[in-house]
């Protein structure tokens, strides 16, 4: 057996036969099903019903507020205003709206007032106001003479087709989807290099603390023993993930099975089931029609380049160092283009998924694992893919050699904590 | 016969520190090589780079001849001075995979390793782990670790440091059987006791310079004195000091003796010895007549100081 070989094997073992990692792995789904399942709960709560009173001066609002599930509306313009406010400190009503009365329509602009012991939520803002404009321009139009009925029958909505210049139809809601998908993509190779990339760290800093490095140095090459130590990480990584997937989904079958299916759906909410259905199968059609095995091959691809991109310089750090609480100095460089690549995914990608930003940052090697596989739903052309994966390894390569060099070096050194400028002198060794 | 290990001019700088400046050494093939300095002298480093954990900038390095390279690192058995071994694993999973490591087959390593755990009663160890047991006991598997694949070059950074008494003794004793077996044993060390004890050849660094090699007689030949303490039973001993005293050195000096008598220590003056012998007698009953043989500890503080 190759040496390689005996030292990937090694670490799997060591790693999968820890007990935190077998804790890890088969708590970490119940935990994470029990947190949905507690949102779900909380979720499905009924909200308390919030009373608001209406003081309507000029009586011409007071009717278009109808009470519903979360808002119960109250008549109250036939009481002082003085005692209105006193009963909003005593808590009998969440908040009252006062209208006065105006002769010019356009003074109710500024005039309308809602008074609370609590601020109010945006959108119960927001609907209120519409509310009160909607009833103002109707009010408006009406005295200029226009027909409102005949206007609200003369509306008409559009919806757009969207089609691609090769001709096949896509539906809207598409691009969330896209997005969710190299979202989901570029989270999980975030994750998985934090996790990984630190148990790597760690098992460095542990064979440094035990001394027993010397020994292994002096049978093999650092960069073989760095490069097991990744792959047998890796290993043990993709195995806690495929448990993982299968608990959670065991798990969700059988949360399904309990609270979800089993009551009976009513009569009338079935018609919107099915509307729903028939949506979902669109859905589901147009994400078959996406080039699935492309993009998998290339998460593969990217998930390799850029965990062992980062995994190396996480051994570097652990060879730099004598403890876990010296690494912090060097973690947040290693931190940061992580963070940076998923908020640009975020935020830019969703938006402009072929705009500048997002072009050069799936070209930048530390944040096109997550930036690129995030675009590449949307369609890249294949030279800026090509030229990203180039980049990738091209770097992958240069840092692997910097990091071994580095933990040669490193694995060696006790005692004092290195300076940045120190690290680079060990490039010279 | 081609020395098991020849070190020709190897230089080893770190950033502008040296640590080996032109260090060249031969060891012969069965020998118990001591490599003595003080600390920080540079004997890690050469070690180090025998064991191919470092390279030296300039300067090679011979194993039986070739060329060192990769291949030989399963002729090498190398015990550094730091100890260690994975805390988590058990005994005998972890020698086997360290002895693997060298590039010995699993079977062959299993029958070594039982081979040494009977030999040094730990058997019962095979599947505890390192956490679970003593100081000691550690260092016996560490011993056995650095042996299982049967080198023909064994390498002791500070062997008996950590060791209790009786342990050493029992790692000392292996030690000789295996150099009976034909190995060739490197020592590093500060501690001159186990030098005079066990060591054939010995080299001395000193701040990144070798300052003496060679067979642990020559050296000491190279600085005897031709010094004598005698011990004599005589009446006239202020008669016998002023004869003395006019044909070679003489000092008073101290050994341990059953009788009162007078001790001195004579230089000879380049005169032959049997002349003093003579000289003596007829002043009287000789009790004690030996050569004033350097330590290692001597030459040791003599030559470090002097440079």
């Amino acid at each position: 057996m190759g040496v390689l070989s005996l030292i990937i094997k090694r670490e799997f073992i060591s790693k999968v036969r820890n007990k935190s990692f077998i804790v890890m792995t088969f708590v970490s789904p119940l935990i994470f099903v029990a947190v949905a399942a507690l949102i779900g709960y909380l979720s499905s709560m009924k909200t308390e019903v919030k009373h608001i009173g209406i003081h309507d001066e000029s009586g011409m609002f007071v009717n278009d507020f109808k009470s519903n599930e979360s808002y119960k509306y109250h008549d109250v313009s036939k009481i002082d205003p003085k005692i209105l406010k006193d009963s909003v400190s005593q808590a009998n009503y969440e908040g009252i709206l006062f209208i006065p009365s105006k002769e010019n329509l356009k003074d109710y602009e500024e005039a309308i007032e809602y008074v609370s012991e609590d601020s109010p939520s945006i959108g119960f803002i927001a609907d209120v106001e519409s509310k009160l404009s909607d009833k103002l321009m109707r009010q408006n139009l009406s005295s200029k003479g226009i027909d409102t009925v005949l206007l609200d029958q003369s509306k008409i909505d559009v919806t757009m087709h969207l089609t691609k210049a090769s001709g096949e139809e896509t539906v809207k809601g598409l691009n969330e989807m896209k997005v969710a998908i190299g979202s989901a993509f570029g989270y999980l190779i975030m994750m998985f290099i934090i996790i990984y990339g630190n148990m790597v760290m760690r098992s460095v800093i542990e064979e440094k603390t035990n001394r027993i490095i010397e020994i292994i140095v002096s049978s093999i090459k650092p960069i073989q023993l760095m490069m097991g130590k990744i792959i047998g990480t890796t290993f043990a990584g993709i195995l806690q993930f495929v448990i993982w997937a299968i608990v959670g989904m065991i798990l969700l079958v059988i949360a399904n099975t309990v609270f979800g299916l089993n009551t009976s759906t009513p009569t009338t909410e079935l018609a919107m089931e099915t509307a729903k259905f028939a949506n979902v199968k669109v859905y589901f059609a147009e994400f078959l029609k996406l080039p699935l095995l492309s993009m998998i091959a290339y998460f593969l691809i990217y998930f390799i380049g850029g965990y062992f991109l980062y995994s190396s310089l996480y051994a570097a750090i652990g060879a730099a160092v004598d403890n876990e609480t010296d690494t912090q100095q060097f973690m947040f460089p290693v931190i940061m283009p992580l963070m940076l690549g998923v908020y640009i995914g975020f935020f830019t990608v969703m938006n402009e998924p072929h705009g500048t930003v997002a072009t050069i940052f799936s070209m930048i090697p530390f944040t096109s694992p997550i930036v690129m596989l995030m675009r590449i739903p949307f369609g890249v052309p294949f030279y800026q893919i090509a030229l990203s994966i180039a980049l990738l390894f091209a770097t992958f390569i240069a840092i692997v050699w910097v990091a071994s060099k580095i933990y040669r070096v490193g694995i060696l050194m006790y005692g004092k904590k290195p300076t940045w400028k120190e690290l680079v002198k060990w490039l010279k060794y | 016969m081609t020395p098991i290990l020849e070190v020709n001019n190897v230089v080893k700088k770190y950033g502008k520190k040296t640590a080996l400046n032109n260090v060249s050494l031969s060891i012969p093939h069965g020998s118990i090589y001591g490599l003595l300095g003080p600390n920080g002298a540079g004997k890690t480093s050469l070690i180090r780079i025998i064991n191919q954990i470092t390279f030296p900038d300039s300067g090679e390095i011979l194993l039986d001849g070739e060329k060192l390279s990769p291949k030989h690192v399963q002729h090498i058995g190398y015990m550094p001075e730091e100890r260690g071994l994975y805390k988590s694993m058990k005994v005998g999973e972890q020698a086997l995979y360290l002895a693997q490591l060298k590039g010995i087959s699993k079977d062959q390593a299993k029958k070594q390793l039982k081979y040494w755990f009977e030999k040094l009663e730990i058997g019962d160890w095979w599947n505890k782990k390192i956490q679970e047991l003593s100081k000691g006991m550690a260092q016996k598997i560490q011993f056995v670790v650095t042996v299982l694949h049967q080198p023909k070059l064994l390498i002791f950074d500070e062997p008996f440091s950590g060791f209790d008494p009786v342990n050493a003794n029992i790692i000392k004793d292996e030690i000789l059987e295996l150099k009976k077996k034909g190995s060739t044993i490197i020592f590093s060390t500060h501690r001159m006791e186990s030098v005079e004890e066990l060591c054939d050849e010995i080299a001395l660094i000193h701040k990144s310079n070798k300052l003496l090699d060679g067979s642990l007689i020559d050296i000491k030949k190279q600085y005897r004195s031709n010094t004598f303490d005698l011990g004599i039973n005589t009446q006239n001993e202020q008669q016998l000091k002023d004869f003395l005293n006019a044909k070679y050195q003489i000092e008073d000096t101290f050994f341990k003796s059953l009788d009162n008598e007078l001790k001195l220590s004579v230089n000879l003056n380049r005169k032959p010895v049997n002349e003093l012998l003579q000289d003596l007698i007829p002043f009287g009953q000789i009790t004690h007549f030996s050569e004033k043989i350097p330590s290692i500890n001597d030459i040791f503080i003599q030559t470090v100081t002097n440079n």
